[in-house]
């Protein structure tokens, strides 16, 4: 367990990166960090291998404080993925993985059979791929040699730092559902940041949502999604998601007329008939030149509904309560 | 042609010596050169805020017409060998010295972060990732400081250190051509063959991983 006591950290520029945060990271979990870029979590992960100290507060693994820890030996206990891939180019694979095996010093046969075990994990042949420098590999291959790279030295803890924000979509999608089903195998304590919200949902199992140096929400991607702790947070999330997530896609407009505005607003208008469901309506929102949809039931003009009158609508409806301005 | 190969015969002694005398002035100014300038430059790619003074007060340095800086030099130091070889040495920092930390400086700074975020010391970091990254850029350096220092190092027999300078020198004075060139002929070649060499061992200085 990783255990953040009210940590403050301010940069020589006076910064405030992270204001007074405290919360716990449980062992064995996926954890996402997700916030809007500059909220801090990159900075609150790498307190964790203490590329970063913190000007106020502990941080405790396993309820033991890193301020007095050797940076290099607590480092070496850490596996570390970092955003661009980070390979050494002039070192062969076998070379890149076994690098915390050599720093630590394993024997060069125990190495050398943890490295053929962690590239067949992520399906790469050992005797294919191990001899190859890392720029004759595809970005997807490579960043499946620095996961496994990071865990060489049978870490607890993994450290990841937006793993997959280079790749491209396919690889991603690839690369998060490879590192599921490892994680199901291997159990570690993993603090993965992202700024995506669809890959926190679809790899973590708990969730810290960031903004601005504080936490706003903790908790499984469930019920973070269900109950979103406030606006920030649900317009993170996006109602998209909140709408894949729930059943209320399926609500006819007509059911939501009480939030429909008469005013106009000079906005760009497509028409819609009532009849049509929540789902199509974020579709059509979501269309360049819809700003606004104008309701008809029939022929006969109803009202005017925007995304944040939808998202009230849904809302109100699917928690039986009216949330009128 | 048939004068110059008489004169390369009948002063093959005195060829012979100054080719001897500009072989070892280049080659001890050059390894002087390295051993101050590829310290300072990793000093100055980890400590940035002194590096554009340094590399700076080198570059003046490297402003000051040759025969100038051998004419400052003998009234603080004399004529001699010991006075030829500073003036070299002093040529041969800048280009070194720029190219430690240009190389050094440019290694991504991601895989430096990867390096110390999974444990490696400094100094692990320094040997194992930057160094071997930058080893091409520095090669390059040591490559153009031989060159400029086999070149000037003709100077020498100014301050009565010897080199192909004074084949060269003697011959302009009796007024003999046969014997200018051959004293300026073994420079260039000297200087055409160094460039080559270090061409590729600056080639195979590069890392593997890093030609694909």
């Amino acid at each position: 367990m990783i255990r953040f006591d009210r940590v403050t950290k301010q940069f020589d520029d006076g910064t405030e990166a992270l204001k007074n945060v405290s919360l716990t990271i449980p062992t064995g979990k996926l954890t996402a960090i997700i916030g809007p870029s500059g909220c801090g979590k990159t900075t609150l992960m790498k307190m964790i291998n203490r590329l970063e100290n913190p000007t106020s507060g502990d941080i405790l693994i396993d309820e033991k404080s890193i301020s007095d820890r050797d940076e290099v030996e607590l480092r070496r206990s850490i596996g570390y993925v970092i955003q661009r891939i980070g390979l050494f180019p002039h070192m062969t694979i076998a070379k890149n993985v076994a690098l915390v095996p050599t720093l630590i010093g394993w024997s060069a046969e125990k190495t050398q059979n943890r490295v053929n075990e962690l590239m067949n994990m992520v399906g790469l042949d050992p005797d294919i791929y191990i001899n190859r420098f890392p720029l004759e590999l595809s970005g997807g291959q490579q960043q499946r040699v620095g996961v496994v790279r990071a865990l060489a030295g049978d870490p607890n803890i993994v450290l990841m730092d937006e793993p997959f924000s280079a790749l491209d979509p396919i690889s991603r999608e690839q690369l998060q559902e490879e590192l599921k089903n490892l994680q199901r195998k291997i159990h570690k304590t993993i603090v993965f940041v992202t700024h995506d919200m669809d890959e926190a949902l679809k790899i973590a199992d708990h969730l810290i949502v960031m903004r601005a140096g504080e936490i706003e929400q903790i908790g499984p991607p469930s019920e973070i999604i269900h109950n979103p702790s406030n606006d920030f947070v649900r317009q993170f999330i996006g109602l998209e998601r909140i709408n894949n997530k729930r059943s209320f896609g399926q609500y006819k407009l007509v059911e939501l007329s009480a939030y429909f505005f008469q005013a106009n607003t000079g906005q760009q208008i497509v028409s819609v008939n009532n009849s049509v469901n929540v789902s199509e309506a974020i579709e059509l929102l979501g269309q360049p030149n819809a700003d606004v949809l104008a309701v008809y039931d029939d022929e006969q003009f109803v009202g005017y509904i925007n995304q944040s009158a939808l998202l009230k609508a849904v809302l109100a409806k699917e928690e039986g309560v009216s949330v009128h301005d | 042609m048939t004068d110059f190969l008489e004169t390369l015969q009948s002063r093959s002694d005195l060829i012979q010596q100054a080719f001897l005398e500009h072989i070892y002035l280049s080659f001890v100014a050059l390894a002087i050169g390295i051993v101050i300038s590829l310290p300072l430059g990793i000093l100055i790619a980890r400590y940035r805020k002194f590096a554009e003074p340094i590399i700076g007060i080198t570059a003046i340095f490297q402003t000051i017409p040759s025969l100038a800086l051998f004419g400052f030099l003998v009234p603080l130091m004399g004529i001699g060998s010991n006075t030829a070889l500073i003036a070299l040495i002093i040529y041969a920092l800048l280009p070194i010295l720029r190219n430690t930390y240009t190389g050094l400086t440019s290694v991504d700074s991601s895989i430096i972060e990867a390096g110390r975020g999974m444990g490696m010391t400094r100094t692990q970091v320094l040997k194992q990732i930057e160094f071997p990254l930058a080893l091409p850029f520095i090669m390059a350096g040591i490559r153009t400081a031989t060159v400029l220092t086999v070149g000037i190092a003709t100077l020498a027999t100014f301050v009565g250190a010897g080199g192909l300078g004074d084949v060269i020198y003697r011959g302009l004075q009796s007024y003999n051509n046969s014997l200018v060139l051959a004293g300026a002929l073994p420079v260039a070649l000297l200087a055409i063959v160094f460039d080559l060499v270090l061409k590729w061992v600056e080639k195979k200085a590069t890392p593997k991983g890093m030609k694909i």
